[in-house]
């Protein structure tokens, strides 16, 4: 598995997602996860997307994805170098004698219960992919009934900005 | 782009003046006039009747009515490829914006720009399936180097400045304009030059310094160069500064098929056209080959064959103004970003000053090449059914009408003869479908090509399966007074898909006949065809009477010509690299060639 982290700054037009989704269905490029949201930057937005290239250059894919005419930049995040974080509720069934180990579970991963019912919990965590993931192995013995996961949410270690030479420029 | 205007945003004195309020219609009009639009194709609908009512009082653009939408695609396409300016094309909503489609895509695969405008239905009925709606930004989205959807009038200006600019600019391409018929009933104030900005689209043109001198120590370095010419130096006006390079460097040059005539067909360097049905100097040159100087070349599979084994030894020098053609198919040992001009003219001062000290000896190259060009001449044999020879009439034309000509092709069999037998001098001369192979281009993109370059004698070389997707636009060419020249060369079957049925498919030819040739029911009648448009009709079934048929065409010019050539069903395109298979494997004619493996 090669994946790379990738942070795209984009203009905020209309169909902007579909251009991208649309360019990696195209030349086969895989994704693994993506996330969007707005910036800073009024007009700006920013993917961040997690692709999965095997068997081709990362190069390709940037480049295309440079081709994009609300592209402004492409950045590649190393995980050494920055802070990467996904966020998932999940649903799982409890009963009167599940109760306290799930609650003991959720203390430990550090995540929190945002619902409570009779039958079930719905648990929030944030975390790296690894700690989600983990969370989600000791809670699968008891049943999951739902997950909401979102991308991968990734920026730089460091004080600089993604941002900063794009406006420089324009 | 080459040469004559390139149409952009330039400020105007009227700038200054008071924006006069316009309607989006009047506007569209009017950015299209202050961008050096003098010709457009289309055909109106009820979506853009608005931008029409406008159309119709102007004096500086001349808009060609055509038959069918994908006609005014291609036209604009061979407006563009023959005079490197912007090709235009207009399409109402639904239909007619999917009629493009076609064409779009065709541009999008050869880098041609140009500019489509599609009316749209009213903004607010959109997402409503609405009468005659289609999401036709959606629908281009993967054919498009960019388009863009306009819903309020005061937008219009910006985004046909942008439009134009993106279309020609960098690696040309088309763009798409979707303008709501309420966009363009609506008034705003028209302002001009309005502010273009486009921070996500810097094309560079101008190479890095390093680079250059990097290629030009390769070039000093290598015993077996090839300049491998693809059709960016056309698109890129870099013939000039080809020729003169080729001459300093003394290396062979190849011309790709969407690069015949960006280096003259006469100078002693070309070794011709590379690829499946490239000559033999041309396809052995480049597998080998040491070093690949590739300018504005994609690497096709229709020119590499099996990529593993193309051009084994070469060392590869990639100029290409496009990034991401760069390392896509192979990998560069220098890559150059840059437009192929400029390129080449940074590259021969910084390769004669690599070869003050030692200028490289390629005449042992040259040695194994020029045996392989007398061994392996570029050539055909008679038909043994005593039918006319196509590639022999296609030569004709060629030699009668000279390199000052323009030769559209469609596609198939007769595109790779008019190809390889035609003499080409000049960029522009020759023009086809090479990415897309769209059959069906040459009759509109010859129409185009007249428009642009009214003085030009320009021939559309077609097919009898080509002609019958597009021939509509003779009625254009007649009642528009486009005096194009067509010649059919019929041989009553979809040729190249027979031919391959012949040699890869145990002859079983599966609905490959048209029926429109010697001794079938000859339908339709070509000949009858064209006097129904109001165009000359000429039947040529003997030898003898070829060349007066080409002259008569010639000597006709009030109104269009099409000669129906009856020629062999039997005669095939040599060359041949079968695919899948490495390029050493090139066969010179069938009696050549070993079995093949079924495909």
């Amino acid at each position: 598995m090669s994946h790379h982290v990738l942070s795209l700054l984009v203009e905020d037009k209309p169909g902007l997602l579909t251009r991208v989704a649309g360019l990696f269905a195209r030349r086969g490029f895989n994704i693994i996860s993506l996330a969007v949201g707005t910036t800073e930057v009024p007009g700006l937005s920013r993917i961040t997307v997690v692709v999965d290239v095997e068997g081709l250059p990362l190069e390709q894919v940037t480049k295309q994805l440079n081709k994009l005419v609300n592209v402004l930049k492409i950045v590649e995040l190393d995980p050494s170098q920055s802070v990467q974080r996904e966020h998932m509720l999940i649903k799982v069934r409890v009963d009167n004698t599940t109760r306290s180990q799930i609650l003991e579970a959720t203390n430990l991963f550090r995540a929190r219960v945002v619902d409570v019912a009779t039958d079930a919990l719905v648990i929030e965590v944030t975390g790296d992919t690894a700690k989600v993931e983990a969370l989600l192995r000791v809670l699968e013995p008891y049943g999951i009934k739902e997950i909401a996961q979102s991308g991968l949410l990734a920026m730089g270690r460091g004080s600089k900005s993604i941002s900063e030479r794009v406006l420089k420029n324009s | 782009m080459p040469s004559e205007t390139t149409p952009v945003p330039s400020p105007s004195a009227s700038a200054r003046a008071e924006h006069p309020v316009l309607t989006g219609s009047g506007a569209i009009l009017a950015a299209l006039e202050k961008l050096g639009v003098t010709d457009v194709f289309g055909l109106p609908g009820g979506a853009i009747m608005p931008f029409y009512d406008e159309l119709m009082a102007s004096t500086a653009i001349r808009h060609i009515l055509v038959r069918h939408e994908q006609g005014a695609g291609h036209a604009a396409e061979g407006y563009a490829a023959a005079s490197g300016r912007l090709g235009v094309c207009i399409a109402t909503s639904g239909p007619g914006a999917t009629n493009l489609v076609t064409a779009i895509a065709d541009a999008y695969m050869d880098s041609v720009p140009l500019l489509a405008i599609t009316g749209q239905v009213f903004s607010t009925s959109m997402g409503t399936d609405a009468f005659q709606e289609v999401d036709i930004t959606g629908i281009t989205m993967p054919i498009t180097k960019h388009s863009f959807l306009v819903t309020k009038p005061e937008d219009i200006p910006g985004v046909l400045a942008a439009a134009v600019h993106i279309a020609t600019t960098g690696r040309p391409g088309p763009v798409l304009v979707d303008v709501t018929k309420d966009a363009q009933q609506k008034s705003a104030p028209f302002i001009w030059p309005p502010k273009v900005e486009l921070p996500g689209y810097r094309p560079v043109t101008k190479a890095h310094g390093k680079q250059i001198g990097a290629a030009a120590q390769l070039i000093a370095e290598s015993r077996r160069p090839v300049l491998y010419v693809g059709g960016g130096v056309v698109r890129a006006g870099a013939h000039a500064e080809l020729l003169r390079f080729a001459e300093e460097t003394g290396a062979p040059v190849v011309t790709t098929l969407m690069a015949r005539g960006a280096f003259p067909d006469s100078h002693p360097q070309n070794l011709g056209m590379p690829g499946m049905h490239g000559t033999v100097p041309a396809v052995l040159g480049l597998q080998e080959s040491d070093l690949l100087i590739a300018l504005g070349a994609r690497f096709d599979d229709r020119v590499t064959g099996k990529v593993s084994e193309f051009a084994p030894h070469a060392k590869v020098i990639h100029v290409d103004i496009d990034p991401a053609e760069i390392g896509k198919i192979r990998a560069a040992d220098v890559p150059i970003v840059g437009d192929a001009r400029e390129v080449l003219l940074d590259l021969l001062p910084a390769y004669r000053d690599v070869a003050k000290q030692a200028k490289p000896d390629f005449s042992d190259w040259w040695k194994r090449l020029e045996s392989l060009r007398a061994q392996y001449p570029l050539g055909y044999t008679m038909p043994e059914d005593g039918l006319l020879s196509p590639q022999w009439i296609i030569e004709k034309i060629g030699e009668l009408s000279g390199p000052e000509a323009v030769y559209a092709a469609g596609v198939g069999q007769h595109q790779m003869w008019a190809a390889q037998f035609i003499q080409y001098e000049r960029p522009g001369a020759w023009l086809n479908s090479g990415g897309a192979g769209t059959m069906g281009y040459a009759i509109p993109a010859a129409m185009g090509a007249k428009v642009a370059q009214p003085d030009r004698l320009v021939w559309a070389i077609d097919g009898d399966g080509c002609f019958q997707m597009t021939n509509q636009e003779l009625a254009t060419c007649t009642i528009n007074d486009i005096p194009i020249k067509v010649a059919i060369i019929n041989n009553s079957s979809l040729g190249m898909v027979r031919q391959w049925q012949t040699l890869f498919y145990d002859g079983r030819h599966s609905f490959t006949d048209l029926n429109t040739g010697h001794d079938t029911a000859m339908v339709p009648d070509f000949v009858k065809l064209a006097d129904a448009y109001g165009a000359l009709g000429i039947r040529v079934t003997k030898q003898e009477e070829v060349e007066p048929a080409i002259r008569l065409a010639m000597e006709t010019n009030d109104r269009p010509v099409v000669i129906d050539f009856v020629v062999s069903r039997d005669a095939m395109v040599w060359p041949m690299v079968p695919q899948g298979v490495g390029n050493s494997q090139v066969q010179y004619a069938r009696d050549h060639a070993p079995e093949w493996e079924r495909e």
